[in-house]
């Protein structure tokens, strides 16, 4: 007679699951907190120079983004293969900067309106003529606040 | 009597799958690409009549950075390598032997050292390009250029204070943008040479 052994074999206890759903909760909602949602799709292809001297963007909320590149494969021959300009879903010129910018300005909330910034995610091959006149378009828009966008030099 | 029933327990094994599904679409529709790059300040729109009178600087006060449509560099008269342009950078914008030739130094009083250091204050340094040089080269000329800004910024820091910039308080890193301010112009753009 013993309290301790008691005949039979004993089975495995099953695992207690029902937190798990919880914790992958916890997960999923890390990950919509810290990723933003890919807005556009690309249709210029762009490689970014390489600095050193960078520094991340403050406010994503406030930022606008202007793509120059070569059109990619599906869009070459629509557009042909020199640099053009992409403003959200479409490829455009430059003198449709101007509306794009006092657009995407004019969303914003008005606190936020003086961080403003516009960032240039343009080709390292790119002619520096199309970027001056970008650039001369965002003076003449009061987008004073630019970054030119690229990625950090690894060793 | 009748028989009192249990309410059985709802299933709640798929909800981890469902929470699961969840999280691989919003992995997959989401991007965390942090972007990174040189932010800069364009100067605002001329007035219509600033036209004509742009501000005169002294010859000496002005580092001209020349890129020209086949991406060779030239600071003031010599052709260089994108390599050179820190050490130029920084020789300009310290000028700490105090040559003619490089900006007047203007002694200038820090509040926060409560010492009167001399700073040129009025250098400016522009970076010049053709219609068909490449956006890598000028970007490269402009990392280098902060890059030049940032050493001599951690130069003083570390004399001054015994810790990089970065390290630094508020009003520390203040003083010290105080004696290193960063002038890069963003030049009107000039034709010359062959417009594409």
């Amino acid at each position: 007679m013993s309290r301790f052994n008691k005949g039979g074999g004993r089975e495995m206890p099953e695992m207690n699951t029902s937190s798990l759903p919880d914790l992958i909760f916890s997960i999923l909602f890390f990950f919509m907190m810290v990723t933003t949602m890919r807005e556009v799709t690309l249709m210029v292809k762009f490689d970014r120079p390489v600095g050193t001297q960078l520094e991340k963007l403050a406010r994503k909320s406030c930022t606008s983004f202007i793509y120059i590149g070569q059109p990619n494969e599906q869009n070459r021959g629509k557009y042909g293969s020199g640099s053009r300009i992409q403003l959200n879903d479409k490829i455009a010129e430059a003198s449709e900067v101007y509306d794009f910018v006092m657009t995407e300005r004019n969303t914003l909330a008005e606190v936020d309106k003086p961080f403003y910034t516009v960032s240039l995610k343009v080709d390292h091959q790119t002619p520096m003529g199309i970027i001056t006149d970008v650039k001369q378009i965002l003076r003449k828009a009061y987008a004073l606040k630019i970054v030119y966008s690229a990625n950090k030099q690894t060793n | 009597m009748a028989k009192k029933r249990k309410m059985p327990g709802l299933n709640t094994s798929s909800t981890a799958d469902i929470s699961f599904m969840l999280l691989i679409f919003f992995l997959t529709t989401t991007s965390m690409d942090t972007d990174q790059g040189l932010g800069r300040t364009l100067p605002k729109p001329p007035e219509e009549d600033q036209l004509n009178n742009e501000i005169k600087v002294k010859e000496r006060n002005i580092l001209n950075i020349r890129i020209n449509k086949d991406n060779y560099l030239m600071i003031g008269d010599d052709y260089v390598s994108v390599s050179d342009v820190k050490e130029r950078a920084k020789e300009f914008i310290a000028n700490k032997e105090n040559r003619p030739n490089l900006p007047e130094l203007k002694p200038k009083k820090i509040k926060l050292l409560n010492e009167v250091i001399p700073v040129t204050e009025n250098h400016v340094i522009s970076v010049q390009t053709d219609r068909g040089t490449s956006y890598g080269v000028y970007f490269q000329v402009q990392d280098a250029l902060v890059a030049a800004y940032n050493e001599l910024r951690d130069e003083f820091a570390k004399e001054k204070f015994g810790f990089k910039y970065e390290f630094l308080t508020k009003e520390q890193q203040d003083a010290v943008r105080e004696v290193y301010p960063q002038k890069i112009s963003e030049a009107e753009p000039k034709k010359y040479g062959k417009a594409i």
